[in-house]
């Protein structure tokens, strides 16, 4: 197997699930839309005190950004595995991990791009200092593509389940913490004025970590999700 | 050379050993058991914590057994995935009960040493927080292989799940240590290595081996449970029951 047929095969897959999900739209306009809501919730639920808000802001979008994340994630596969067009893409000729990473990337495309767009307008809503909005949406940047790797492991195994739906976010949501953690402390320490390049390096870290190693691993479980 | 080795493949083989090895680690338990709480209970109380300190004979081997069971439960998991090997799959979804059942006990008798030390059941301590962590990855663990019925499939998926958990308890114990530090002034973190006197190593190490012991006197018994499950419609675990 070539480069290039390798690459064009990338393409492929990442065009085919951009026009697929753009036929059907509500699949990734309602965890944004979630996403909205939820972190309208708090200022319901806590008072609307402006500093009580700024204080738990970036907690807040940030729980917020995990929890959406991980609702998109069940139908990550979900389709493909219920046609059959994932069976065919695991007895395809190409490495099973570059055709998952580039599924991931479509799937970050439509759930991870577009909050990193919305967030400043929640950062608004949550009164956050205007020196925070770049961090978070640098953070966002950084991490939702590693919650997407991570996550895309846990749909993969949860994939030929019937309700994999909750079950997905008790496998998911743990491995998440790390990200949640340092993220949610830039965008705090951001609002302070001080320097966050400790966190975004930890951040980009992951990120890198989740590249090397999440292909590989989703494409083992998709394996072991299909033989039964 | 390897004979014993290949034999380990063998569940009728296994479940014979597994029987013979009972009364040996039962027997070794009790005996560490009963001397560790003898020395628990016989040394002298501690001039700052007074009598109550005595729950960590109970608590620290407990966090670290939640430790070690996940990586037996792991490599367990990795040998079945690589070497397809039946009985590393039985004894990967063995330990996984054992382990979250003694992630609970830390996690409680941590709670309970927190009362009077700190006066709540509950501080975001960085370890607290990472043993719950832990024990939620163990019950995502658990709730994986419940969840698939074709016993091959839920082994391998929860060896991967076991995997992906050993790359990233260290990326969340030192994250959760970072966020701790982070958010506490450094009051409490005083007492992360005190030295210890040797009357309370004494039965520290006592009690750790016995958990030990224990740990592996379960795991024998549920794997052999676990080989008479899968293994119920084969001849031998028929001829076992006929007498």
């Amino acid at each position: 197997m070539n480069e290039t047929s390798m690459l064009s095969v990338f393409w492929l897959l990442l065009r085919r699930d951009l026009l697929l999900a753009a036929r059907r739209r509500s699949e990734w306009v309602n965890p944004l839309l979630f996403f909205i809501i939820v972190v309208t919730l708090f200022p319901l639920g806590v008072g609307p005190e402006p500093n009580a808000l700024r204080e738990m802001a970036p907690g807040v979008i940030w729980v917020a950004a995990l929890l959406a994340a991980m609702l998109s994630l069940d139908n990550l596969f979900r389709s493909d595995y219920d046609d059959g067009s994932l069976e065919q893409l695991i007895i395809s000729p190409h490495p099973v991990s570059v055709l998952v990473l580039a599924k991931v990337s479509a799937q970050w495309l439509l759930t991870g791009l577009p909050l990193i767009l919305l967030s400043p307008l929640l950062a608004v809503l949550m009164n956050l200092s205007s020196e925070a909005i770049p961090a978070l949406m640098m953070t966002l940047a950084l991490g939702t593509p590693a919650l997407t790797l991570i996550g895309a492991i846990g749909a993969a195994l949860t994939v030929g389940l019937r309700r994999g739906g909750v079950l997905l976010s008790l496998l998911v949501l743990p491995l998440y913490i790390p990200i949640l953690i340092f993220a949610a402390s830039a965008v705090g320490v951001a609002g302070m004025g001080l320097s966050i390049e400790a966190q975004l390096s930890f951040l980009a870290a992951l990120l890198m970590l989740s590249i090397t190693l999440a292909p590989m691993t989703i494409a083992a479980a998709l394996r072991i999700s299909l033989s039964s | 050379m390897f004979a014993w080795f290949f034999r380990l493949g063998s569940p009728k083989h296994v479940y014979r050993i597994a029987g013979r090895f009972l009364p040996w680690t039962g027997g070794l338990f009790l005996l560490l058991l009963i001397s560790g709480l003898y020395y628990s209970f016989s040394a002298p109380p501690d001039y700052q914590q007074g009598e109550s300190y005595r729950i960590i004979f109970v608590h620290v081997p407990a966090a670290w057994m939640s430790m070690f069971i996940y990586m037996v439960m792991a490599l367990a998991g990795g040998v079945g995935l690589v070497w397809k090997m039946k009985m590393a799959d039985m004894v990967a979804s063995a330990a996984a009960p054992i382990g979250a059942a003694f992630t609970l006990l830390a996690l409680v008798t941590g709670s309970f040493w927190g009362k009077p030390m700190w006066g709540t059941w509950w501080v975001w301590d960085a370890r607290l927080t990472s043993e719950l962590i832990l024990l939620f990855l163990y019950l995502g663990f658990i709730a994986l292989q419940a969840a698939i019925e074709d016993t091959r499939t839920a082994a391998r998926a929860g060896a991967i799940l076991a995997l992906v958990g050993v790359i990233n308890i260290p990326i969340i114990h030192y994250s959760v240590e970072w966020w701790y530090t982070l958010h506490q002034p450094a009051t409490i973190t005083k007492m992360d290595t005190p030295s210890i006197h040797i009357s309370m190593l004494i039965p520290l190490l006592l009690m750790a081996g016995a958990f030990k012991v224990f740990f592996a006197h379960v795991l024998l018994i549920r794997t052999r449970t676990e080989i008479l499950r899968r293994e119920q419609k084969t001849g031998w675990v028929q001829e076992l029951f006929k007498k």
